[in-house]
């Protein structure tokens, strides 16, 4: 293995288009980075916040949020919540000065595995070269990114 | 790893790691994963890993089923192919090992690892970081049941047209009782107005009418026209509907349908409606002879009495008192099981195509207006004639997808208008011997008996230009022209630009959905496609059910099809709704959303969030609930809920912290030994 | 028990104002109850004891500390786990000991940044330039001074918390209903709540205490309180386009502030078995924004400035990053 940053990305999807279209993706062999990891959700508009947070605080570099494409919701239009709740986090991120850029919002239908894993090889490069978030090692040192040892880690 | 409500019982855990044949243990280590997972899961409680050729197999099942038994497996997480696969095979294999089935998680490193990476030591490193997110998942999971409705047995139809009469009297005939609500004053749709039905020619009417007074005598078919449903409330089985029956200012009880006050009425109307406004109709009046119930209808809009408070000639003249000029709208409700929706279609209006000079150029028609010309009981007797009333064409242009198959209106396919427009051809010959083109795109001719029809207009002479029309160009301002009209079109087959004089010109109109569909869709709780038609529930394997349960749709409502797809919609509908019936009771997914009452602060940020309307607020109470029936567990609300009051099955918070972390315990590639 | 047998009582204050203990001594004629069940042996703002004094003590000697402010520096840590190990209740008493409040708003600047701002800014004189140093030489020897920490932690990032008492500060009448349950167990009468409770709180939010009248939400934009030109008194804030944080706060205050007009700001911090005070409320208030287009949303919530700020207010260093901009500086 190489020295290179790896970045590790959460990809939440929806159960009814974006985890289909990584079915799909699956089914015709469309090749992505491994760097990625998805959790399926009902919908997108289950996405909390708080999932993204945790995803970076468990060490993720990257967040990426996927959803049927608007006007074609599972739920009719619950999509467009998962559209406001990623704009307004972006802004909540930027203002905390973590890059926004790290929170990537995609749609895609069950019919687009190759758009998915399009979508999945390019963010992952995106973040390889944004560079290492690592909450756990800058959080609680102020950024002078302390081996995780160092750190003295109570559960919150 | 504790959840929040503090210390649990450990776990115990299986992990069953498939191999696919080569699928899988092609680029994961399998054997490995189910080492690791034994040894370094054992304190998430995996007490079991295992790997096998075919999990799925029932040699793969009875091995999971006999671990669950001997080993007292509470939890089991089986890594293989997508859940959308084997979800239900697995988890039944726990059920009849005697586990809650919600208790089997599976994960999927085939679709989302070993068909889409290629190093094998990346690719077995986020095997194992899937399956410890799903460990961590599982253990957060409980027990689930499925929730049971009754079914009431009584059935709303919204629309009737074919589809919706076909539907009523399949279901009616089964002996269930049907509510058929048709806004208009009789049911028939869009068929009614038809004169000949492609390819066999059978007459619109003849076959319609006797389908249409079966529905209107049916005891169990109660009919509600000129009505409007209000409001629907309440989930599968247990619908409650309000409806608006509108005032007809005629009690139907006295009337006998005898048609004395239509031909007392001195007020003359032109019908826009139903002929399309070729013909004049009354101010009292039924929309046409065979109207289904006979009973007319008071146009308040038109009449003189509701224009200048005198008149009451159909009061004076009918031989039963049955005018009722106080009558008032009336609002019923009644209790449902199923709803089937069969709104149909609005047809383009080819006035947005101004090159095509419909409303400009008088005797530039639309597909409907054509067909009532057509028909014998129509404003010109069935006499194809140009808008004079008298002249009959010596040359016809019918123009295809107008409105359709173009990206400045609708990318869809109209799908009738090839075969509409081969019948107008074949009518315009019989009639009048005038010579036709037709001007289209492609022909689309799929169905049964539909390019036999295509072969014999063909060789009854009429003239096909494969290109869409650039312009109707009218003929008087045209130097050297005449009063004809001129079509210019590009002969793609021909290679050439033409210009070709025409008396009459036929507009094949797209059909659109309702203008109101998009409303409709949210007072019943369905989605529409972009294009605004109803969506199905699966396009291909579930296509006259929407994704909330006992709502069914059927008809051009559901996008643009035939009279026999129509037809065979309608009875699929009838077909699953009295399957529901039949069943009594009806099973639903346990993934669910519920308010923790004691929590919820009626702060009502959630109230307007459920398009399924499965979330109610008390307002004696100021606490919000959510109808377990109606949720469709979607889970935004328990996302938006600001004091986390909302919690849902399936996929808790706890959960899906619980999974997250669980995946990120794992790092990207092996750590060095 | 000390030697008059009554129960011994410590208070202490870490990073905090002040407010906390003014909170405790407001709680009127309750405070002659606390005397006269326990023998105040450490409280630096009401009675006179040192450190050396608690170092001194037994572990587990003193029965019960309130123990607020968060854990700025290693003294407050230090004090922290001191108390710790003497006590046998301990609580997290007020915002900053539970979750940061406004001092853990500093997590969102770099500690260079604080010192510039403390001791160089316009109204600092220091002409010098000269900054606290955790060690000086001087001609007696060597001075050291507390060292100043990254990044501000609450009390249970430090240490193991008994239970946890919310509020900037914790309002009176409930601080006097949690003496009353102590009271009560001391008596015999009560059983202790199970350990990581928070007490002195309701089970909802603060719009269950709240009277302002409210409807099906529908945001269309945001204004700071300032700039509207009437508050109606009767409706919700929030449908006023104000952001307030009462839907997500935990009731217990008796909705003071939107009662009086100002929104809540969240002071009680999140409702039970919440994660993230800051992602509830924005996912609440995003998920009711009025409008499906992307542009449209980023001009509605143009109105909202200082997002972390406005969703943090009080619990940045208890949040899920816990951290701002200090930590990865825009990376």
């Amino acid at each position: 293995m190489s020295g290179e940053f790896e970045p590790l990305i959460i990809g939440f999807t929806c159960n009814w288009c974006s985890y289909r279209a990584a079915d799909m993706a699956g089914t015709a062999r469309f090749k992505y980075p491994p760097n990625i990891r998805l959790l399926r959700l009902m919908c997108s508009g289950r996405l909390d916040p708080t999932f993204v947070l945790k995803a970076f605080r468990e060490g993720a570099d990257g967040v990426l949020i996927t959803g049927c494409h608007p006007g074609e919701c599972h739920y009719i239009e619950q999509n467009y919540k998962a559209l406001r709740r990623v704009l307004l986090l972006k802004r909540l991120l930027g203002s905390m000065g973590l890059n926004p850029e790290r929170v990537k919002l995609v749609w895609a239908s069950a019919a687009e595995g190759g758009r998915l894993a399009r979508e999945i090889s390019s963010f992952v490069e995106h973040v390889r070269a944004l560079g290492p978030l690592g909450w756990p090692q800058r959080a609680m040192a102020n950024g002078r990114y302390a081996a995780r040892e160092e750190i003295e880690e109570v559960p919150a | 790893m504790t959840s929040a409500n503090g210390k649990r019982q450990i776990p115990r855990i299986g992990v069953y790691v498939c191999h696919c044949g080569s699928n899988i243990a092609g680029t994961v280590d399998v054997e490995e994963v189910a080492k690791w997972a034994k040894e370094r899961l054992g304190e998430q409680g995996v007490v079991v890993a295992k790997e096998y050729k075919f999990m799925c197999s029932s040699l793969g099942q009875e091995l999971i089923a006999e671990d669950i038994r001997k080993e007292r497996l509470d939890r089991v997480v089986v890594a293989a192919c997508s859940p959308h696969l084997h979800e239900k095979t697995f988890r039944g294999a726990a059920a009849r090992a005697g586990l809650n089935p919600y208790l089997c998680e599976m994960t999927s490193i085939r679709e989302q690892v070993s068909w889409v990476h290629t190093d094998k030591i990346l690719a077995t490193e986020k095997a194992k970081a899937l399956i410890s997110g799903t460990v961590a998942r599982v253990r957060e999971h409980s027990p689930l049941e499925s929730i049971t409705v009754p079914i009431n047995e009584t059935t709303l139809v919204v629309g009737g047209g074919i589809a919706g009469i076909q539907a009523a009297l399949e279901i009616a005939n089964t002996g269930h009782p049907v509510y058929l609500v048709e806004r208009e004053p009789s049911i028939g749709g869009h068929m009614a107005q038809f004169d000949k039905t492609f390819p066999t020619l059978d007459c619109a009417a003849c076959i319609l009418t006797p389908r249409m007074s079966e529905a209107g005598s049916h005891p169990g078919i109660h009919l509600l026209t000129w009505s409007e449903v209000e409001q629907v409330e309440g989930y599968v089985g247990n619908f409650t509907v309000s409806v608006r029956k509108k005032a007809r200012y005629v009690n139907t009880e006295l009337c006998t349908g005898c048609g004395i006050c239509w031909q007392k009425c001195p007020k003359n109307v032109l019908d826009d409606k139903f002929e399309v406004g070729l013909g004049y109709r009354k101010a009292i009046y039924t929309p046409f002879e065979q109207a289904v119930p006979r009973f007319p209808v008071i146009d308040r809009e038109t009449c003189t009495y509701f224009e200048k408070g005198t008149c009451k000639a159909c009061e004076k003249f009918c031989p039963t008192g049955a005018i009722a000029l106080e009558q008032q709208d009336e609002l019923v409700s009644f209790q449902v099981g199923n709803i089937v929706l069969a709104t149909g279609y609005d047809l383009f209006d080819a006035r947005r195509v101004p090159q095509y000079g419909y409303g400009r150029l008088p005797n530039v028609f639309t597909s409907l207006e054509f067909e009532r010309m057509c028909n014998a009981a129509g404003p010109t007797n069935g006499d194809i004639v140009l808008r004079d009333g008298k002249t009959v064409p010596k040359t016809v242009g019918i123009i295809h997808c107008v409105g359709s198959r173009d990206r400045n209106y609708n990318n869809y396919c109209s799908a009738i208008c090839c075969m509409q427009s081969l019948k107008f051809a074949h009518l315009v010959k019989e009639r009048t011997g005038a010579e036709v083109y037709n001007f289209y795109i492609d022909l689309r001719t799929t169905a049964k008996d539909y390019d036999e029809f295509y072969q014999r207009v063909l060789e009854e002479g009429t003239l096909f230009v494969r290109g869409r029309v650039a312009e109707i160009i009218d003929g008087a301002q045209l130097p050297g022209g005449d009063e004809r009209m001129v079509i210019q079109v590009e002969d793609t087959l021909a290679g050439c630009q033409r210009h070709i004089p025409v008396d009459m010109v036929v507009l094949s109109a797209a059909l659109e959905p309702r203008a109101d569909a998009g409303e409709v869709a949210k007072q019943f709780g369905i989605s529409c496609s972009s294009n605004g038609w109803f969506t199905e529930r699966h396009p291909k394997l579930d296509p006259v059910a929407t994704m909330t349960e006992g709502i069914f749709i059927a008809g051009c409502a559901t996008g643009p099809r035939d009279i026999p797809n129509t037809v065979a919609q309608g009875s699929a509908t009838a077909a699953r709704v009295v399957s529901y019936i039949a069943q009594a009771e009806l099973a639903l997914e346990p993934i669910r959303a519920s308010v923790a009452e004691a929590t919820c602060s009626g702060c009502r940020i959630c109230n307007g969030l459920c398009p399924f309307n499965a979330i109610v607020f008390h307002e004696d109470r100021m606490v919000t609930e959510i109808m377990t029936a109606l949720c469709q567990g979607c889970g935004t609300c328990v996302a938006a809920c600001p004091a986390g009051a909302i919690t849902c099955t399936g996929f808790s918070n706890d959960q899906v912290i619980a999974q997250i972390e669980g995946m990120m315990a794992v790092a990207f590639q092996p750590e060095p030994v | 028990m000390s030697e008059n047998g009554k129960p011994k009582f410590a208070m202490y204050w870490a990073a905090s104002c002040g407010g906390c203990d003014i909170a405790v001594l407001n709680i009127h004629e309750k405070i002659l109850d606390v005397d006269a069940n326990f023998e105040v042996v450490f409280w630096p703002v009401a009675v006179d004891a040192k450190y050396k004094d608690v170092e001194a003590m037994a572990d587990g000697e003193i029965l019960l500390t309130l123990f607020n402010g968060g854990m700025r520096n290693e003294e407050n840590a230090h004090m922290a786990r001191l108390l710790r190990r003497k006590s046998q209740i301990l609580i997290a008493f007020g915002s900053c000991a539970n979750e940061g409040c406004i001092p853990g708003l500093a997590n969102l600047s770099p500690v260079e940044e604080i010192f510039e701002t403390a001791y160089a800014t316009v109204s600092t004189e220091n002409a010098a330039g000269i900054r606290p140093q955790p060690e000086t030489q001087v001609a007696e020897g060597v001075l050291s001074i507390p060292a100043f920490s990254p990044v501000l932690r609450t009390l249970n990032q430090v240490v193991d918390v008994d239970y946890y008492i919310p509020g900037c500060p914790p309002e009176s009448h409930q601080i006097a209903a949690v003496i009353d349950v102590v009271l009560a167990v001391l008596a015999g009468k009560a059983q202790l709540p199970p350990k990581g409770s928070m007490l002195g709180v309701g089970q909802s939010t603060v719009c269950d205490e709240c009277t302002r009248v409210r409807n099906v939400r529908k945001i269309t934009g945001f204004r700071r309180i300032q700039d509207l030109e009437c508050i109606d008194p009767q409706v919700c804030l929030l449908e006023q386009g104000v952001l307030c944080t009462g839907p997500a706060t935990a009731s217990g205050c008796t909705a003071l502030c939107p009662k009086a007009g100002a929104p809540c700001a969240g002071c009680y911090g999140p409702a039970q078995g919440v994660l993230d005070f800051g992602a509830r409320m924005m996912s609440a208030v995003a998920s009711v924004i009025d409008s499906n287009d992307a542009e449209e949303i980023d001009r509605i919530l143009d109105g909202l400035v200082d997002p972390a700020g406005s969703f943090y207010r009080f619990n940045l260093a208890h949040s899920v990053l816990r951290t701002g901009r200090a930590s990865w500086n825009g990376n």
